[in-house]
């Protein structure tokens, strides 16, 4: 997998991944990378975005191909080489939209849009340098909540920090 | 999210409020990112980790989806990631992960943070690390951080094994000398018991695989196993891709996996696995019947299903297996043709390409008529793909396919119809190309061309002007065949051309130049020629293109005024009474007077003859000058030149024409002699012969003694500026004010055009044999002479006769064709002979890239050579150092020679590092020494295997021997082999 897209249907981005250097000349000028990536995310949008309902979930795109699957109003995309089997990707699509849906209980593009870090972290437990890591449902969740749960106690623990610096500061 | 209790924490944004901020100022968006942003980088400088924390989150929001600058945040990032607490890690290790990239200078200072969460006891600090150390990777991060991934590789936690598995990919990526330390463990994983870690594991081995499959022949056994027992699709499918790439290398391998990957097929109820069986199958197992079978029989259920993603991949499976098995094709044509109407543009595409793949002589023109009907009906996208794809097979190999060239080009023609046509620049150069390729067409072109020109709503369409302009020149080129020479030079001068863009209005002033040319020259010799019996009628078919492509200008124009010459007869015995049916487009042009008077119908169906009289020849030229003589004020020069130089030839001949009463025109008028001077010299000039000609044919010119190039060169720019126009293109004829001139101009032009290209000659040299009479009759004559006049001299000669010309220019080509020949074959020669060496392929592999060299070289040396290497986990600094210091000599071994493509470096290589590791392990040395060339024998093993057959006693001792004194693990891999693969 090169990349994971989330495009909106208003052609809105709402999650990027890359995974491969894709301008590898480039990396330096990061404002040209920025351009270059603008370029790549509208070139798809337009393409994607274009075909109807009934067609099939691939496109091909420069020497890639691109995998899409419409969940709601939201694109779920990614790019892949011309010999990665097109139907495991779908699969893997849909078990992301699963996962996250399980996760934020019957998800919608609100939900990926305010917790876009959360969106993240979710698909670093999937896939790890564009390959599939975790294909069982249960496990990332619980490693997801593990992390929240980490997340939480940290919070209270500081919560109590800042309040004794309140109160200290009063 | 609500910020801590500092005062400027206090009234931090937090992320939320941000993206609410931003969908509410959807109009002035930039505005309030600009805004946002500022009030970031004040925020990052914090000392408050809370508070950077929020400033980097927000920042990594607007980085991912607005694409900002976020450079400045990269430092608080890395301050960030050295927060105790588990939630600014996270936060930072994502902004790093989203904006960092191998250049960003911060890198150098994560290095410790990364190693230190590497070694943390927190599973998920560690996989925190790992996933953002697999997106940031560089040679420095790679190269200090391969010891603490090796650890990891073994770690007990099935979550951080795995995550280090699918980092060590890119670490092996960047720093290729990590494979010597963790490949083994890597290799140890496929024997997990944990699925995740062998589909881990496997997915590495399917990236490496598919960059350089060699190296990775020695697992196969490992893999195989993966494919017999596991019942994880995810896996099977990586493993089947493992052995897509493995496969073609082994053929015993191959032999051994057609089974377990038929009993999945049969098994499986997994679309994405039967899909990846397939193409396993057809891509790297084509040779085996019986699965290419099934595989077909099982993409056939793909088609037939609704599902429109099953539909276009099993075309893309048909579309892989076509070149080998053309009857997996056929047998679902009828689905195939049906797809061209599918609603989705890309499987469409797809039965396209299949459809093209199949074609053959016998049903080319019915799979075009059905191509072309589709083209008419569908969109214009997908119908310019349609003509694009029709257009690149049938010139294919120079027409390879094509047996009836009068079909082929009224299909061009019709293409040229078909309303949504953008190709035009692809017909144009085919209408010409063919043109002069084959003669026997030229007829029909004409035709074809005609029609197309007096279409006027044609000229609307600026995708056509290149087609009009390919038809303009063809009919001007080959108006000899043109069966009403008046109705031509009325579409190429209708007043709609203004329409076009000034280069074909050149072209088609140029072609008008041509056909005016050859109706004077009738009309003049027409009446020359005293009325006489000549019973001789040449009639088009047989007369025509027999004698004047063989013999050239002389010949043709010979023949022109023969034909004139019976025209004439007619015209003059029964003449002006009959207006036969036949004229019907002549009258249009001419109001009716005297005119045209073709000959009786009975002989004009016969004959085609061109029959002009004086009335119709003054109506033309009234008609050419009312159309070029504004054009003769243009501002185009090609446009304003070629129209003076059409009005120019007028006034010259007009004259006379006018003058010559109409009783004289039955006898011989000595007046007219200087004009028809001039026709039968510019006649002349236009009537010869034009050939395919190679880009470089001008290069295979011999140099003729005594000729000094360089002289001569400037000579003639200076007699004759424009001479070096590219000669087949379709307006560089040359367009002499003077025919003095034009005899040397016409020579050299000549000279370039006529000789063939050695390319094609070699390509129809057999396709000639089969349709011999549809093309050029090879230049080559039976005139074997020695020398011929140079250059200068024959400009100078050129005048004296034509003919003479025509036979040197069949000596020029005769002679530049030899040594054409020759180098033809000694070019080629020495790369081929390469390729038929037993390294060439990998050669090949290698030369591209020298990482992925670096790669496999290291693992092969891993793999087949590092028994050397005592237990490498205890000793793990020490090997580190030591694998250091080898791998670079070893890159400064193999990338010279990388470089220079030399053979067996990966061989070299090895030897190479024998010899640091004899000295560090001075045990082994002696034993290593003598048998390093032995595992080099052995790392292309799969090759010599192939080779010769005969050398497996050799292998099997070699192996045993090895295993013998190898290490635990070579033991454990070896011994697998040799039952494998014998």
């Amino acid at each position: 997998i090169h990349f994971v897209l989330l495009i909106s249907r208003q052609g809105k981005v709402r999650l990027t991944k890359w995974y491969s250097p894709y301008t590898q000349k480039e990396r330096t000028k990061i404002m040209v990378m920025n351009a270059q990536l603008a370029q790549v995310i509208r070139e798809l949008s337009g393409l994607i975005l274009a075909r109807g309902p009934k067609l099939c979930n691939f496109v091909e795109w420069r020497d890639l191909k691109v995998v899409y699957r419409r969940y709601a109003s939201l694109y779920f995309c990614m790019c892949i080489s011309q010999d990665d089997n097109e139907l495991e990707i779908l699969e893997v699509i849909h078990y992301y939209v699963e996962i996250l849906d399980r996760y934020f209980g019957s998800v919608c593009e609100l939900d990926l849009i305010f917790n876009f870090h959360k969106a993240y972290y979710i698909l670093d437990e999937l896939l790890i340098a564009g390959e599939l890591q975790e294909s069982s449902k249960k496990t990332v969740a619980r490693l997801i909540a593990a992390q929240d749960s980490l997340i939480e106690t940290a919070k209270e623990q500081s919560g109590s920090i800042s309040n004794m610096i309140v109160q200290a500061t009063k | 999210m609500t910020g801590p209790s500092l005062m400027d924490s206090l009234f931090q944004r937090t992320l939320e409020d941000l993206i609410k901020g931003l969908r509410l100022h959807l109009v002035h968006e930039s505005t309030f990112i600009s805004k946002s942003l500022d009030e970031i980088r004040r925020e990052v400088r914090s000392p408050d980790l809370d508070t950077k924390a929020a400033a980097v989150q927000k920042v990594t929001y607007l980085r991912s989806l607005h694409g900002v600058d976020d450079s400045f945040a990269a430092f608080p990032a890395v301050e960030l990631a050295a927060s105790p607490r588990f939630r600014h890690k996270q936060i930072a290790y994502l902004a790093a992960s989203v904006s960092f990239h191998s250049a960003t200078a911060v890198l150098l200072l994560l290095t410790n943070q990364l190693r230190k969460d590497l070694n943390s006891s927190n599973e998920f600090e560690v996989s925190l690390a790992l996933q953002c150390l697999s997106v940031v990777c560089n040679l420095d991060l790679a190269r200090d951080l391969t010891p603490e991934i090796f650890t990891l590789l073994s770690s007990s936690k099935q979550l951080i094994r795995k995550k280090a598995i699918a980092t060590i990919l890119r670490v092996f990526g960047e720093y290729p000398d990590a494979v010597r330390v963790c490949f083994k463990r890597l290799v140890e994983n496929v024997e997990s018991s944990d699925p995740q870690t062998v589909s881990a594991v496997v997915s590495v081995f399917c990236e490496l695989a598919s960059r350089e499959p060699n190296s990775y022949l020695p697992l196969a056994p490992e893999f195989y196993r993966v494919l017999v027992d596991s019942r994880n699709n995810w896996v099977l499918i990586k493993v089947l891709k493992i052995f897509a790439n493995l496969a073609p290398l082994e053929p015993r391998l191959a032999k051994r996996i057609i089974e377990p990957i038929g009993e999945h097929m049969r098994r499986t109820g997994a679309k994405s696995l039967m899909f990846e069986c397939i193409r396993t199958i057809v891509t790297s197992l084509s040779d085996y019947d019986s699965a290419v079978r099934l595989a077909v029989a099982k993409v056939q259920e793909f088609l037939v299903d609704d599902d429109p993603n099953l539909k276009y991949l099993g075309l893309q499976a048909l579309s892989i297996v076509v070149p080998k098995h053309s009857w997996a094709v056929v047998e679902n044509k009828e689905f195939v043709i049906k797809s061209l109407s599918d609603t989705d543009p890309n499987i469409k595409l797809e039965a396209l390409r299949l459809v093209m793949a199949m074609v053959s002589e016998d049903d080319l023109s019915e799979i075009c008529r059905v191509l072309l009907n589709y083209a008419l009906k569908s969109d214009p996208e997908f119908c310019n793909e349609i003509l694009g794809s029709v257009l690149a097979t049938c010139s294919r190999n120079v027409y390879e396919i094509i047996i009836d060239f009068d079909w082929y080009v009224s299909v061009l023609g019709e293409m040229t119809r078909i309303p949504h046509c953008q190709k035009g620049e692809e017909i144009e150069s085919q209408l010409i190309d063919i043109g002069m390729r084959v003669k026997d067409v030229r007829p029909e072109l004409v035709h074809v061309g005609r029609d197309l020109l007096i279409d006027p709503a044609l000229l609307g369409n600026p995708f056509l002007h290149r087609v009009l302009s390919a038809a303009a020149w063809v009919s001007g080129e080959y108006v000899k065949f043109s069966k009403n020479p008046i109705e031509l030079m009325e579409a190429l001068l209708q007043p709609r051309t203004g329409l076009l863009p000034s280069s074909i209005r050149a072209v088609y002033i140029q072609s008008a130049f041509k056909v005016l040319t050859f109706c004077l020259h009738s009309y003049l010799f027409a009446k020359e020629a005293v009325a006489s019996s000549s019973s001789c009628a040449y009639d088009l078919e047989s007369g025509a293109s027999d004698s004047i492509p063989e013999k050239g200008c002389p010949e043709g124009s010979n023949l022109a005024t023969s034909e004139a010459l019976a025209s004439s007869e007619q015209n003059e015995d029964f003449n002006r009474s009959f207006l036969c049916q036949s004229v019907e487009d002549n009258c249009t042009e001419n109001d009716g007077d005297t005119l045209v008077a073709p000959g009786p119908s009975s002989s004009s169906a016969s004959l085609n003859k061109l029959q002009f009289t004086r009335g119709s020849i003054i109506n033309l030229l009234d008609l050419i000058k009312t159309a070029l003589g504004p054009l003769a004020g243009s501002h185009e020069v090609e446009v304003q030149e070629r129209a003076w130089n059409v009005l120019g030839l007028i006034k010259l001949v007009e004259q006379e024409i006018q003058d010559t009463p109409m009783q004289n025109e039955g006898k011989f008028v000595m007046e007219e002699l200087k004009a028809s001077e001039i026709m039968k010299l510019m006649h002349d000039a236009f009537f010869g012969e034009l050939g395919p000609v190679s880009k470089s044919a001008q290069e295979r010119v011999p140099i003729p003694d005594g000729l000094m190039l360089k002289e001569n060169l400037n000579d003639l720019e200076t007699v004759c500026g424009d001479v070096q126009l590219p000669s087949t293109c379709s307006f560089s004829l040359g367009k002499p004010h003077f025919e003095e001139s034009s005899g040397s101009l016409f020579d050299f032009q000549k000279k370039e055009e006529l000789e063939p290209s050695s390319e094609s000659t070699s390509m129809l040299a057999e396709h000639r044999k089969r349709h011999g009479l549809y093309y050029l009759p090879s230049e080559i004559k039976e005139t074997t002479s020695s020398d011929y006049p140079p250059a200068n001299e024959s400009k100078l000669a050129i005048s004296v006769s034509v003919s003479d010309d025509v036979d040197y220019l069949v000596k020029l080509t005769e002679q530049s064709l030899v040594p054409k020949k020759k180098s033809n074959q000694t070019k080629p020669r020495p790369i081929v002979v390469k390729l038929d060496e037993r390294d060439g392929v990998r050669i090949a592999a290698n030369k591209p890239e020298s990482k992925n060299d670096l790669i496999s070289g290291a693992v092969r040396e891993v793999l087949l050579g590092n028994e050397g290497i005592p237990t490498s986990s205890q000793g793990k600094h020490f090997d580190k150092l030591s694998s250091k210091t080898r791998g670079k000599e070893k890159i400064a071994i193999v990338q010279p020679l990388g470089s220079t493509g030399l053979l067996a470096n990966a061989g070299n290589s090895e030897l190479a590092n024998s010899s640091p590791r004899r000295s560090k392990h001075v045990s082994h040395g002696k034993e290593k020494k003598p048998r390093s060339p032995r595992n080099n024998a052995e790392g292309c093993e799969e090759r010599s295997y192939r080779d010769k057959k005969k050398g497996d006693h050799r292998h099997v001792k070699n192996k045993a021997r090895q295993s013998a004194d190898g290490g635990v693990n070579v033991v454990a891999q070896t011994p697998v082999i040799p039952d494998f693969l014998l």
